[in-house]
């Protein structure tokens, strides 16, 4: 068990976009031991990402699990994943920890699917939606090396003023 | 104690206030902090945190230049408090109505009576002349739940306003 040091803004290194993960081995599956450690250890987090401790592969824990009345898939850990569906638009608040003392609203899809690798190289697909999406989307937008503060809208963006349907 | 003294700038909105606002500020060896900027009714309405080793009496003296072109008032008061002072909200609240005096004492009124602590406000009025609407949007913290808050103002909401609670969900990632 290891606490890993985690980037924090301005640092450029947050900014890298991290390659894909080629082995499944035990040093992949030790380092997300460590990860999730990490972000244990902080401020509530839902998720992690690898890169935000440094190291820049397609790696993210999610774990909205905590959360009441919260549909999820429970402890996730996510490699190589790809978002190939998304489907609607809501305006959330978030934070970082890589962004200490800011939290700013972000607009993302409210439902996705989602194709990923486990840490043992298996394939998976889930559908996501609401708040476990958007903690999705939060996490693999660290591995194109984009944090919230990239897509923060405006207080006055008008989307606050209208109701999203599904359909 | 601090040492932040809160800038008010208030006029006719044209471009390049803020620019030469803030330059003339930097010129004197200010820090800027938190700001809020918006337009107001078509005029330049800005609250900036400054901080400096001048006195307020100096940075207002460095602003008057650019004050007296742009046809600026200015304003400036030593606060307390600083950076890092952050309160996340928990609740949105949107309000919709056909525009008539006393919907926000009124709504507001109702939130204060809960504890509720407006943290953001922002109002517009939309429509035309002949029928304005009043849009209004509040973010801000309270210890009740949303159906306490949603009962509470459900008396406006027999009264043909519009008004939407909704929790404001932090995710940390």
């Amino acid at each position: 068990m290891a606490i890993l040091e985690i980037l924090k803004l301005p640092d450029p290194r947050l900014k890298q976009v991290s390659a894909p993960v080629e082995r499944f081995d035990d040093e992949l599956r030790a380092f997300i031991a460590d990860l999730e450690d990490t972000r244990r250890d902080g401020p509530a987090a839902v998720g992690i990402a690898a890169p935000q401790v440094g190291r820049f592969q397609r790696i993210v824990i999610v774990d909205v699990s905590g959360r009441p009345k919260t549909p999820n898939h429970g402890y996730l850990v996510l490699v190589n994943p790809e978002i190939v569906h998304w489907e609607g638009y809501a305006i959330g608040r978030e934070g970082c920890l890589s962004v200490p003392d800011y939290t700013g609203n972000v607009i993302r899809a409210t439902s996705l699917r989602l194709k990923t690798r486990d840490p043992d190289g298996r394939e998976h697909e889930f559908a996501m939606e609401g708040y476990e999406a958007r903690a999705v989307q939060h996490e693999l937008d660290h591995l194109d090396g984009l944090l919230f503060v990239d897509r923060v809208v405006s207080r006055r963006t008008d989307l606050y003023r209208r109701k999203v349907y599904k359909i | 104690m601090s040492d932040w003294n809160m800038l008010t700038l208030v006029g006719a909105d044209r471009p390049g206030i803020v620019s030469r606002v803030t330059r003339a500020l930097y010129e004197v060896g200010c820090h800027l902090g938190e700001a809020s900027m918006i337009r107001l009714g078509g005029n330049f309405t800005i609250m900036l945190m400054v901080r400096g080793e001048r006195s307020g009496q100096e940075i207002l003296d460095a602003l008057t230049p650019v004050s007296d072109e742009l046809g600026l008032r200015a304003h400036l008061d030593p606060v307390h408090g600083g950076l890092h002072q952050h309160l996340v909200p928990n609740f949105q609240v949107r309000v919709t109505g056909a525009d008539r005096a006393g919907i926000v004492a009124e709504v507001t009124g109702i939130l204060a009576s809960h504890g509720f602590n407006i943290q953001e406000l922002e109002s517009d009025v939309a429509g035309d002349r002949e029928r304005p609407i009043y849009i209004m949007n509040i973010q801000g913290f309270c210890g009740e739940t949303l159906e306490t808050l949603e009962s509470a103002l459900s008396p406006l909401v027999e009264q043909g306003v519009s008004v939407d609670v909704s929790p404001v969900d932090l995710l940390i990632g």
